[in-house]
């Protein structure tokens, strides 16, 4: 082999070594869905479908089984409705001062801090809401329950909040700056280009920064395993106990549940549905921020 | 009042609004901060950070937690890094504008959207029971490692993608083949970027609780691994362990575990943003 064929060799290998690692996330996708699939379809041989859709009870820890996973459904869109009130606003005024109003050194100063407050572990989230928030929260609201959705939702929100606001900031760092300067030559204050003029033109980047976040609070879990209790509860008050989704997965998990029961495959059928959500709201906010992308390119 | 009066009350209000908002968030950070200080740093001692676990909460201590932890990170950089950066190479240098490329991008695209949670699920399924590696360390790390690969990807990518293409010709033209040109030009320049989503990749999996929780790492665990097949524990789990409890000597105890766990993540995104920080100044090309 002469030595230019050599290299050429080496050069093939590297290629398709490199190959199979970006290959690997196809792997990992056809798991994730591969498992999901095998054990929600044992448990749909063991529970009707339309069992699974329509009962408004949830208890398979319990002798008197029910599989209606709607009170899952109902405690995790509650909270994450709650932080969503919480991030939406918030985001959105921060997001409007950043591009807006800030000074440069201020802004390369929050952002950062921002950021941070993203990186917190969820479980210290959760010791917050549930030790501070909550007995707080006690205080305005004698009747709050101990475990609550409403300070799970709050805590969850601000930890999104840097979501928000950073990818809305992008979105309206983006828009052209002859449009808001036109605005202002016509005497516009500032608060009326925000408003009429940038919101708008980042409408779309910003609507997905909005469901990136309620994808990522309907699959937060630590915060709601901790502080929002175990209890699933039908119910959209937010001052007694709910259970989501991930808090019933991980309070089985923290159970002794033998692989093969019931028990086992209600987490997988649990977190497919998770998915399934979670999955759909992904692709409602890649599709408008490529919407957004094509207005000003 | 004259109209133009009141347009600039109303801007003013507004602006007032829109700066209490954004310090909104960092005034709930320091409460956060000051709220676990308060709670649990009179608990913070070396014996908390060498003792054991124990049902005594005065005597309980983090030690295996904090083994458990760094056993974890180490394995996780070990797999997630190289694979990580190797597909970011591939996808940015390799693979361009054909359509498997394309498929392999949505899909990482998703994947970082996956919940945390979806991927202990995955970790149950794939290497705990079809694999049959217990709820070891090794399994711990192997599911961690797919949660953070895309955040790797995607920094490698992005990093690769500001080296101008002046570089890459320059090698080119030299007569160097296409691994030579990035392994010796492309990636060197490329690597603090590289880095930082590296340092954040780790500080995101030091503080994951749910895929743990989900693939049945345990909650007491009164002994260190001595290898990879070991059942394990990690500080995000040992506070949780603790806030579950109803008495408040173990409530203390949390705070204290989280005080050290702030630390860490606090210490490795420091130095993703310094490093970021630095790197956007010196060079210009």
């Amino acid at each position: 082999m002469t030595k230019r064929e050599k290299q050429r060799f080496r050069e093939g290998l590297i290629k398709g070594a490199l190959f199979l690692c970006a290959f690997l996330s196809v792997f990992t996708t056809i798991g994730i869905i591969g498992v999901l699939l095998f054990e929600t379809i044992e448990f749909f041989k063991e529970v009707s479908i339309v069992e699974f859709m329509t009962d408004t009870q949830w208890t398979p820890l319990f002798v008197d089984k029910h599989f209606g996973i709607m009170p899952l459904v109902a405690g995790t869109a509650l909270v994450s409705f709650i932080a969503m009130c919480v991030a939406v606003p918030l985001g959105l005024l921060s997001a409007i001062y950043l591009s807006e109003c800030a000074n440069k050194k201020f802004r390369a100063t929050v952002k950062p801090m921002l950021e941070i407050l993203a990186g917190v572990p969820t479980v210290v989230y959760g010791y917050f809401a549930l030790l501070f928030v909550t007995p707080v929260l006690q205080k305005i609201f004698p009747d709050l329950s101990g475990f609550n959705a409403l300070s799970a939702g709050i805590v969850m929100g601000i930890m999104i909040l840097p979501m928000v606001s950073s990818m809305s900031e992008d979105a309206m760092y983006a828009v052209p700056r002859a449009l808001k300067d036109g605005a202002y030559a016509l005497g516009a204050t500032r608060f009326q280009v925000s408003m009429t003029v940038v919101v708008p033109a980042a409408l779309s980047g910003i609507m997905s920064s909005f469901v990136l976040a309620a994808s990522r609070a309907i699959g937060e879990t630590m915060i709601v395993a901790i502080a929002a209790g175990q209890q699933p509860n039908l119910t959209l008050n937010p001052f007694v106990p709910v259970e989501t989704i991930t808090a019933y997965i991980v309070q089985v998990s923290l159970g002794d549940t033998p692989t093969g029961t019931i028990e086992y495959k209600t987490i997988f059928a649990a977190g497919m549905t998770l998915f399934l959500f979670t999955l759909a709201l992904n692709m409602v906010s890649t599709w408008l921020r490529e919407r957004f992308r094509e207005e000003y390119t | 009042m004259k109209r133009l009066e009141l347009n600039k009350l109303i801007d003013r209000g507004f602006t007032v609004l829109a700066f209490v908002s954004t310090i909104a968030g960092l005034a709930f950070l320091a409460i956060l901060i000051i709220d676990v200080v308060s709670d649990g740093g009179g608990r913070l001692s070396w014996q908390f950070l060498s003792n054991f676990p124990s049902r005594m909460a005065e005597k309980a201590g983090i030690l295996s937690a904090l083994v458990g932890t760094v056993w974890i990170m180490g394995l996780t950089a070990l797999f997630a890094v190289p694979l990580g950066i190797g597909a970011g190479i591939y996808l940015e240098e390799y693979g361009k504008k054909n359509p498997l490329t394309r498929l392999i991008e949505i899909n990482i695209a998703n994947l970082a959207g996956v919940p945390s949670i979806i991927y202990g699920l995955l970790g149950l399924g794939v290497f705990v029971r079809l694999m049959s590696l217990e709820r070891s360390l090794l399994t711990g790390a192997l599911t961690l490692s797919l949660l953070v690969l895309p955040i790797i990807i995607i920094a490698t990518r992005e990093s690769l993608r500001a080296i101008p293409y002046s570089i890459k010709e320059a090698s080119f033209a030299l007569g160097a083949t296409q691994w030579q040109t990035i392994s010796r030009q492309t990636l060197p320049a490329a690597m603090p970027g590289i880095l930082t989503g590296v340092i954040l990749a780790l500080s995101r999996a030091i503080g994951e609780t749910a895929p743990l929780i989900t693939i049945g790492a345990l909650t007491y665990i009164a002994f260190l691994p001595h290898s990879v097949f070991d059942p394990f524990t990690v500080l995000p789990i040992q506070i949780f362990n603790w806030v579950s409890r109803p008495q408040e000597a173990f409530a203390t105890n949390a705070a204290a575990g989280i005080i050290v766990l702030l630390i860490l993540t606090l210490m490795l995104n420091s130095i993703a943003i310094y490093l970021r920080h630095k790197y956007q100044k010196r060079i210009k090309w």
